[in-house]
C-alpha cells in the first residue's frame, strides 16, 4: 500500500514539474535555458542578455552557480578545449584539394608545450613543399589548424576560394594552398622564403574562447623571412559567423592584399 | 576621422527653419581587424531662427519665398550649397502635399546641395521628431519605452520607442494653428478642428468671435483624444472621432504601450514646460491654449514627463542630424557610381530572399520587371536581408542570379545596385563583378529598408570605406 501512494506522490511531481517546465518553455527561449527563473523584469533581462555573450543574469544557488549553468559552463569549456585537442576533419582537407605538410612538433603534446617547433618545418616538409607548390607566386595562401581546429573546419570552405578567385580577379598568380598540421602564425615566414611568395596568407584556427571556438584570423606578410619582427604582419582577426563573416573577411584581404602590393609592405608599414 | 556637413530643412505648417550640424564619423574597429566606421558625433552647429511659413493661401507654401529664408540663412550660417554633403528638406504636416512639394523642389534644388531632397510623410516624421527630441536617446540609454507627441501647428505626431527601437508611430490631425484668429475673430478653422468642436456641440465659423471659454473647450478636447489615441486615457469612446482626425498616410500606434516617460516637442510644447502667460492669442492661433489644455490633462502626469532638448526645433533639428546613417565598412561599388538620389527600392520578403539564393531567375525577374512598371523607373534598388554566414557557392549563386536577370531587365547604362542588412556586401560585389556583365555595380550592407522606401546614396567617405545613406518614405497627402 504504501508503495503504491509513494508512486502515485512521485508521479504527481514529476508530471507536475514536467507541465511547469512546458509552462516556462516560451520565456525559456528568449531568455536561454541558463536564467533567472523568476526575473523581475523578463524583457529588460532578455534585451541585456541580446547584448552581450557573457553569462549574466544567470542566478545563483547560494554561493554557486545553478547546476544548469555550470553544465552549459562545463560544456562550453569542452568544447573549447576539444577544439584545441581535436584534428581539422580529413573530409574538409580533402574537398578543398589541399594536401598536408607537419611541422617538427609532430604531435599534439609536443606542439602545444613546444611553441618554437610549431614555427618550423623539417626538410622532408621543405621538399614537399617545393615540389607540389607553384614557386614565385604573388600571393601563397596556406591554411593551419594553429588553436582551434574547429576554426579551420567551419571558415576554410567559405573563405578559400573567395580568397583565391579574388585574387585571379586582380590577376595576381596565386601559389598552391596546402594545409600545415600543428602550425604557429610564425610559420608563414619560412613558406614565405621556400615558395619566394610575395605575400604570405595563413588563415589560422584562434586559442578559442567561451564564447566562440570557431574564429579564425588571417595573418598576411609582405616580403616574409624568418626572424621578421612582428610588427610585420597584417592581422585580420575575428572571422567567424557571428564576427566578421568568412566571405566578407575573404573579399576584404584580397582589396589588403593589393594595396601590399602597392605600397610593397605589411604591418605597421602598411598605410590603410 | 572625417566629418560631413548636415542641414536640416523644416517647412512645416506654421513655421520653417534651418539648422546645419556636423557629424564626425571614426573607424571603431581595432587595428587588427576590418574597418568599422560609425558616427561619433553630431553636433548643431547653427540653428536659424524660427521664421512663419510664408503661405500664398491657407495651405500652398509661396515658394519663392522660402527661398529668400534659406538663401539668408546660409548667408548668416557662412555656408554655400557646396559645403553641404547630406541633409533633409521635410516639408511637413498640413504642408505637406503634392503642389507644396512640387513649389519646394523646384525652388531649393539650387540650395539644397546635391545629395539633400525633399522628404515626408507622417510616418517619418514622428520618428524624426522623436529623435530630435531627445526622447529616442532617452529610451535608448535608459532602456525604456518612451512616448514623444510632436504637437505642430497642423498635425501632432508620435512616436513610441522601446529601448531605442522605433515601435509606434501615427499622426493625427492635431495642432495650434488649426483654429486661426485675428482682432479678436477667428479667421481659419481646419477641417479637423470642426469635427473636433461639433464633436462638442460646438459649432463656429470663420469671422466669429474668439471666445477663450469655447475655444478652451475644444483645445481640452484635443488633448484628451491625443491621451486616447497614445492609449493613456480611456475616459469616452473617442474611436471614431480618432479616425477622423488621424492624417492620411498615417500608420497606428502599438496597442498595449505603456511608456516610462512622456515627452513632447514641437512648438506648442514650448508652453507645456513652462507656464503660459500673456494673451492667449498672441501668437494668432490656439496654440497656447492647446498647451495648457495638455499640460492640465491628468493623463500625461508631470511625474513622467520627460523634459525635450528640443521643442519647436525637434523635428528640424531631427531631420538635419538623423536622416544620415552610414553603411558597412566593407561595401563594393563601382567609381564615379554614388551619389543617387530617390531611388525606389525593391525589397524582397525573407521567402523570396530564400528563392533567389536558390537560383530562382524567374522569380526575381517577374518581381522586378513588375516593380519597374509600378514605379515607372529605369533605376532600382535591389534590397533583401542576405544570408548571414554563406558559403561561397551559396554566394555565387545569388550573385549570378541577380546579375543575369538584373542585366537582362535593366536598360544599358543603368547600374546594379545591392543593399543587405547582413554583413556580406563586399563579398558580393567581388562576385558580382567577376561575372563581369560589364556593367557598373554596387553591393552595399548594413542598411536596413522597407517596401516603398527610398534611398539617397551619397559619395564615398572616409577613404572610400562608407558611403552616407539616408532612407525615407516619400508620401505627399
Amino acid at each position: 500500500m504504501i508503495d503504491e501512494k509513494l508512486v502515485q506522490l512521485i508521479t504527481e511531481e514529476v508530471l507536475r514539474q514536467l507541465e511547469e517546465r512546458n509552462f516556462d518553455r516560451e520565456k525559456r527561449q528568449v531568455l536561454g535555458e541558463s536564467a533567472l527563473k523568476d526575473p523581475l523584469d523578463p524583457d529588460s533581462l532578455a534585451r541585456m542578455k541580446k547584448r552581450t555573450t557573457a553569462r549574466i543574469g544567470v542566478g545563483k544557488c547560494g554561493p554557486r552557480l545553478n547546476t544548469q549553468t555550470l553544465l552549459k559552463l562545463r560544456a562550453d569549456h569542452a568544447s573549447a578545449r576539444d577544439s584545441v585537442f581535436a584534428d581539422v576533419d580529413q573530409k574538409v582537407l580533402d574537398r578543398m584539394g589541399l594536401f598536408t605538410v607537419v611541422t617538427d612538433a609532430g604531435d599534439k603534446n609536443t606542439y602545444l608545450t613546444r611553441p618554437d617547433l610549431g614555427r618550423h618545418l623539417n626538410d622532408e616538409a621543405v621538399q614537399v613543399l617545393k615540389t607540389k607548390c607553384v614557386m614565385d607566386p604573388d600571393v601563397q595562401i596556406y591554411v593551419s589548424d594553429g588553436l582551434s581546429s574547429a576554426a579551420v573546419e567551419a571558415n576554410v570552405e567559405r573563405i578559400l576560394p573567395i580568397l583565391i578567385e579574388g585574387c585571379k580577379g586582380l590577376g595576381l598568380k596565386v601559389g598552391t594552398p596546402f594545409f600545415m598540421k600543428f602550425g604557429r602564425v610564425a610559420a608563414q615566414d619560412q613558406v614565405a622564403e621556400i615558395t619566394g611568395a610575395k605575400i604570405t596568407c595563413v588563415l589560422i584556427g584562434e586559442r578559442p574562447g567561451l564564447a566562440t571556438a570557431e574564429s579564425m584570423s588571417a595573418y598576411i606578410v609582405y616580403n616574409g623571412y624568418v626572424g621578421i619582427p612582428e610588427a610585420k604582419r597584417t592581422v585580420v582577426s575575428n572571422i567567424h559567423k557571428d564576427g566578421l563573416t568568412a566571405v566578407e573577411a575573404g573579399a576584404y584581404i584580397v582589396e589588403m592584399f593589393q594595396l601590399m602590393l602597392d605600397q610593397k609592405a605589411s604591418g605597421v608599414d602598411l598605410v590603410k | 576621422m572625417a566629418e560631413i556637413l548636415s542641414v536640416g530643412i523644416d517647412i512645416g505648417t506654421s513655421t520653417t527653419q534651418v539648422v546645419f550640424s556636423r557629424i564626425s564619423m571614426d573607424n571603431l574597429a581595432g587595428y587588427f581587424t576590418a574597418p568599422r566606421i560609425a558616427i561619433t558625433n553630431k553636433e548643431i552647429i547653427y540653428k536659424s531662427p524660427v521664421y512663419f511659413t510664408p503661405l500664398r493661401t491657407n495651405i500652398l507654401i509661396d515658394g519663392e519665398k522660402v527661398r529668400d529664408i534659406i538663401a539668408k540663412e546660409y548667408k548668416s550660417a557662412g555656408f554655400s550649397p557646396e559645403d553641404v554633403d547630406t541633409g533633409a528638406v521635410i516639408i511637413t504636416g498640413e504642408s505637406a502635399r503634392k503642389e507644396n512639394a512640387q513649389v519646394v523642389l523646384e525652388n531649393l534644388s539650387n540650395f539644397a546641395g546635391e545629395f539633400v531632397v525633399s522628404t515626408a510623410g507622417p510616418d517619418l516624421e514622428s520618428i524624426i521628431a522623436g529623435k530630435g527630441s531627445g526622447a529616442y536617446g532617452y529610451s535608448l540609454e535608459n532602456d525604456l519605452p518612451v512616448i514623444n507627441l510632436d504637437v505642430g501647428g497642423g498635425t501632432t505626431n508620435i512616436v513610441q520607442f522601446d529601448c531605442g527601437e522605433t515601435v509606434g508611430k501615427a499622426c493625427f490631425d492635431i495642432g495650434g494653428r488649426l483654429i486661426r484668429i485675428s482682432e479678436g475673430r477667428i479667421t481659419y478653422i481646419s477641417e479637423s478642428a470642426r469635427e473636433i468642436a461639433a464633436s462638442l456641440g460646438i459649432d463656429i465659423m470663420p469671422g466669429d468671435v474668439a471666445e477663450v471659454s469655447e475655444l478652451r473647450q475644444i483645445t481640452d478636447r484635443m488633448a484628451e483624444l491625443l491621451a486616447q489615441a497614445t492609449g493613456l486615457s480611456h475616459r469616452f469612446r473617442t474611436r471614431e472621432l480618432l479616425e477622423k482626425i488621424r492624417t492620411s498616410g498615417s500608420s497606428l500606434l502599438k496597442e498595449d504601450f505603456s511608456p516610462a516617460k512622456i515627452c513632447f516637442s514641437g512648438g506648442v510644447a514650448e508652453y507645456i514646460y513652462k507656464k503660459n502667460e500673456g494673451d492667449p492669442f498672441r501668437f494668432g492661433d490656439i496654440g497656447p491654449l492647446l498647451s495648457e489644455s495638455i499640460a492640465g490633462n491628468e493623463a500625461f502626469g508631470k511625474e513622467r514627463l520627460l523634459p525635450a532638448k528640443e521643442t519647436i526645433q525637434a523635428t528640424v533639428v531631427g531631420a538635419g542630424t538623423y536622416t544620415t546613417s552610414l553603411s558597412g565598412s566593407t561595401i563594393s561599388y563601382s567609381p564615379g557610381i554614388f551619389p543617387v538620389k530617390s531611388v525606389p527600392v525593391l525589397k524582397l520578403s525573407r521567402l523570396e530572399c530564400e528563392a533567389v539564393e536558390k537560383g530562382n531567375e524567374d522569380l526575381l525577374r517577374d518581381k522586378v520587371v513588375w516593380f519597374m512598371e509600378q514605379c515607372d523607373t529605369s533605376l532600382i534598388i535591389l534590397a533583401m536581408e542576405g544570408p548571414r554566414d554563406p558559403t561561397y557557392k551559396e554566394l555565387t549563386i545569388l550573385g549570378s542570379t541577380i546579375v543575369k536577370v538584373l542585366d537582362s531587365v535593366l536598360s544599358k547604362d543603368e547600374p546594379i545596385i545591392v543593399v543587405t542588412e547582413h554583413d556580406i556586401a563586399k563579398a558580393l560585389g567581388v562576385v558580382m563583378k567577376q561575372l563581369g556583365s560589364g556593367r557598373r555595380i554596387a553591393s552595399i550592407d548594413g542598411v536596413k529598408v522597407e517596401g516603398n522606401d527610398y534611398l539617397d546614396i551619397g559619395r564615398p567617405l572616409m577613404n572610400g570605406l562608407v558611403v552616407p545613406v539616408i532612407v525615407k518614405t516619400l508620401l505627399f497627402g
